[in-house]
């Protein structure tokens, strides 16, 4: 079997000009007579390097990565838009690229002579496009407006009829670019209808998408691109799964990032408490009029102090990315000021939008203070963390029994729950679902 | 380079579309429409009329009269050229979307924009036939032969300029801006609103270096002056030089279309 694509060793470098170089000028530049110079870049951005890999006909193959990690660069080079600076790219048969659409929309003419004109600039002849006229103004599902001119539509007009034609021009191998963000659920689902109906005919498809469900579904074949660089292709299954843990990586250093500066504000805090706490603890005024207000913060007299909130993953390691159902240790570092038989701890969890998820405390649960002194750990575990994806914040408290305040961390410690299944809510109950025999599903 | 320029037999159907496209879209939404192309020589005619008869009364010379037929001779195909230019110059930047993301051939955008002129500059010929009529002037058969050869010879400088321009145009953005007071000169040193019988003797070499004017000379040699066409050879020698102005425009053009797509 012949490939429909083949891309061998291709780089795409980007010129970039720094600004106070960039002339806007012929004149400016003949007069400084820096003409030759100023045409050299001086920088150079690469967007591609050495990414190969090859398409075999009638394959949907999907690529994915992270913004600026080169996947558009890497299309238009197949497309032919841009030529790479290294390297070969070879495509066999008819090509539609579906970029942006209705790029060659003239908006003062109706949307039935964009057809023909747009038809005719991506290879299609006038007679071509009067046999599927009427198909493509049924799948843009603007029969009442076609005779309008387009600079009366509205966007999703505009895009579904550029979609409509670009899908019609009937490629052997279609380019896609984000483009299924069109229209409504309905709209969505009929282009998918369409893709499968290529795949159907055996015919190429490359996708460029954001959408890991799509890919996973709808590819035979995954490339994941990053920094211009191919880091794993193959079975999209395997490929997603690979991108999705080390965009939890990624997040979980960008977490991890916050929290340090959030660390290290602790750290200075404590040594302000210290100075404090020989003399009146005068952070107590700091209490908020509302408990229940989400405001970030630390106050507290510090008698009895918090110097280290840690999270750690079910292995034990330090975590600020969690799966849905995974197990939870919040760990609490104290030292104690002034030794006392007076005092409580609280665990709170509060999700993005401020909501408090749970909260407890020892008081709650019963547990009868009696001594307290020196430095200590307390360990808060959570045999499963079930809540649904999302940002998540806790407070870590202690605080006397009447609630007099000695260090309360309030929404201070981030972490985020990750989750495949796409579910609502805060709170995922441990569940299944049970169908008598007559209600059946496909089995995936 | 020729492969390239071979391809563009291939996108005749494009350039056809563009074409129509242009004309149908460019008078959309006036009241007077298609009538324009008539209309704006007419108004041009006068406005010259009125500065050259009330402030600056000037006596024609026989040989221009009649002046409105001597005058759409040289501004109807000038109209054409100009036009061209300043839109050939923006088009690329204007049709930026059709270059960064659709697979499109560049070229084609300038050389639409010179057809559609061309094509402007064919519907407003019927008012020069009109003024003839009413003149009643004779036509040479003979002589009308020469007409496409004009045509032609005009078009294929205009397309190479056209190209040069919307090439560098990408790179130098102000182009657009210098070219505008560049035509404006380049209108006064072409015998247009006067003949070049009336040019002084010792500047007429500066007349004769530009290529405009002999295509108004043959213009107005072939549709105004009774008699013999007198100026082919000057013409003749233009088409040479039409030809190296088309290649040399084609190659610049061609040597930068790889920049288009990021630079636009």
């Amino acid at each position: 079997m012949t490939n429909a694509i083949d891309v061998v060793n291709v780089s795409k470098v980007y010129r970039r000009y720094a600004r106070k170089k960039q002339f806007a000028t012929l004149k400016s530049a003949l007069l400084k007579g820096s003409l030759i110079r100023d045409l050299q870049p001086d920088e150079t951005f690469p967007a591609l390097r050495g990414v190969t890999f090859s398409v075999p006909k009638g394959c949907t193959y999907g690529i994915i990565g992270r913004n600026g990690s080169g996947k558009s660069t890497l299309l238009k080079c197949v497309a032919g838009i841009t030529k790479p600076n290294e390297g070969t790219v070879k495509v066999n048969g008819r090509i539609s690229a579906l970029i942006e659409l209705g790029a060659g929309f003239h908006p003062e003419i109706s949307g039935r002579e964009n057809v023909f004109i747009n038809g005719i600039m991506l290879g299609l002849t006038k007679r071509e496009i009067h046999r599927r006229f009427d198909e493509i103004v049924e799948f843009a599902e603007l029969k009442d407006f076609i005779d309008a001119p387009v600079k009366t539509y509205s966007s999703g007009m505009y895009m579904r009829l550029g979609f409509a034609v670009a899908i019609h021009v009937d490629p052997e191998v279609l380019l896609i670019d984000e483009v299924l963000a069109v229209g409504d659920q309905s709209f969505t689902a009929k282009c998918l209808d369409k893709f499968a109906e290529f795949r159907r005919r055996n015919r190429t498809i490359m996708l460029v998408t954001h959408s890991l469900d799509l890919v996973e579904k709808f590819c035979d074949l995954a490339l994941w691109l990053e920094k211009g660089k191919t880091l794993a292709e193959g079975e999209p299954k395997r490929v997603v799964a690979s991108y999705l843990l080390d965009v939890g990586n990624a997040e979980e250093a960008e977490i991890a990032k916050t929290e340090v500066t959030k660390a290290a504000q602790v750290a200075r805090d404590n040594a302000a408490g210290i100075s404090n706490t020989a003399g009146q603890p005068s952070d107590v005024v700091n209490t908020p009029a509302n408990m229940f207000q989400a405001t970030e913060g630390r106050w507290g007299s510090r008698e009895v102090e918090i110097t280290e909130v840690t999270l750690h993953g079910p292995d034990g390691q330090v975590s600020h990315v969690f799966q849905s159902g995974d197990g939870m240790e919040v760990r609490v570092k104290t030292r104690v000021h002034v030794a006392t038989n007076d005092f409580v701890f609280g665990v709170g969890l509060f999700n993005a939008d401020g909501i408090c998820c749970y909260g407890t405390n020892t008081n709650i649960e019963e547990l009868q203070p009696d001594e307290i002194s020196g430095e200590g750990m307390i360990g808060f575990q959570i045999a499963n963390l079930d809540l649904v994806e999302g940002t998540y914040k806790i407070d870590v408290a202690a605080h006397k029994l009447d609630g007099y305040p000695y260090d309360y961390h309030r929404l201070l410690h981030t972490f985020r729950v990750k989750s495949r299944t796409k579910d609502v809510g805060i709170y995922r109950p441990r569940h299944r679902w049970n169908f008598t025999s007559n209600i059946r599903f496909k089995t995936p | 380079m020729f492969t390239n320029l071979a391809a563009l037999r291939r996108y005749r159907g494009l350039i056809q579309t563009l074409v129509a496209r242009d004309l149908k879209a460019r008078y959309r939404g006036s009241v007077l429409g298609f009538f324009w192309s008539f209309i704006n020589p007419l108004m041009l005619l006068v406005v010259y009329t009125f500065v050259f008869t009330v402030v600056m009364p000037t006596q024609h010379p026989v040989d221009i009269r009649p002046y409105a037929l001597f005058f759409f001779c040289g501004i109807l195909p000038w109209t054409w050229f100009s036009s061209s230019l300043s839109e050939s110059a923006n088009v690329l930047i204007s049709g930026g979307n059709l270059i960064k993301k659709v697979l499109f051939p560049a070229e084609v955008l300038p050389i639409v924009s010179v057809l559609a002129n061309m094509m402007h500059f064919f519907l407003g010929l019927p008012i020069l036939v009109a003024f003839l009529i009413y003149y009643q002037r004779p036509l040479d058969p003979a002589e009308l032969l020469w007409f496409p050869v004009i045509v032609l010879v005009q078009f294929i400088f205009t397309t190479g300029l056209a190209l040069l321009l919307a090439a560098l145009t990408v790179h130098f953005r102000d182009i657009k801006d210098i070219l505008g007071n560049l035509l404006t000169l380049w209108f006064f040193s072409t015998p247009i609103i006067y003949s070049m019988q009336m040019a002084p003797e010792h500047y007429r070499w500066v007349l004769n270096i530009n290529p405009m004017t002999h295509l108004a000379i043959s213009y107005q040699e072939v549709l105004f002056h009774i008699g013999p066409h007198g100026h082919w050879k000057w013409l003749m020698a233009l088409l040479g030089g039409s030809v190296l102005v088309f290649l040399a425009g084609y190659f610049v053009f061609d040597r930068l279309r790889d920049s288009f797509a990021e630079e636009v």
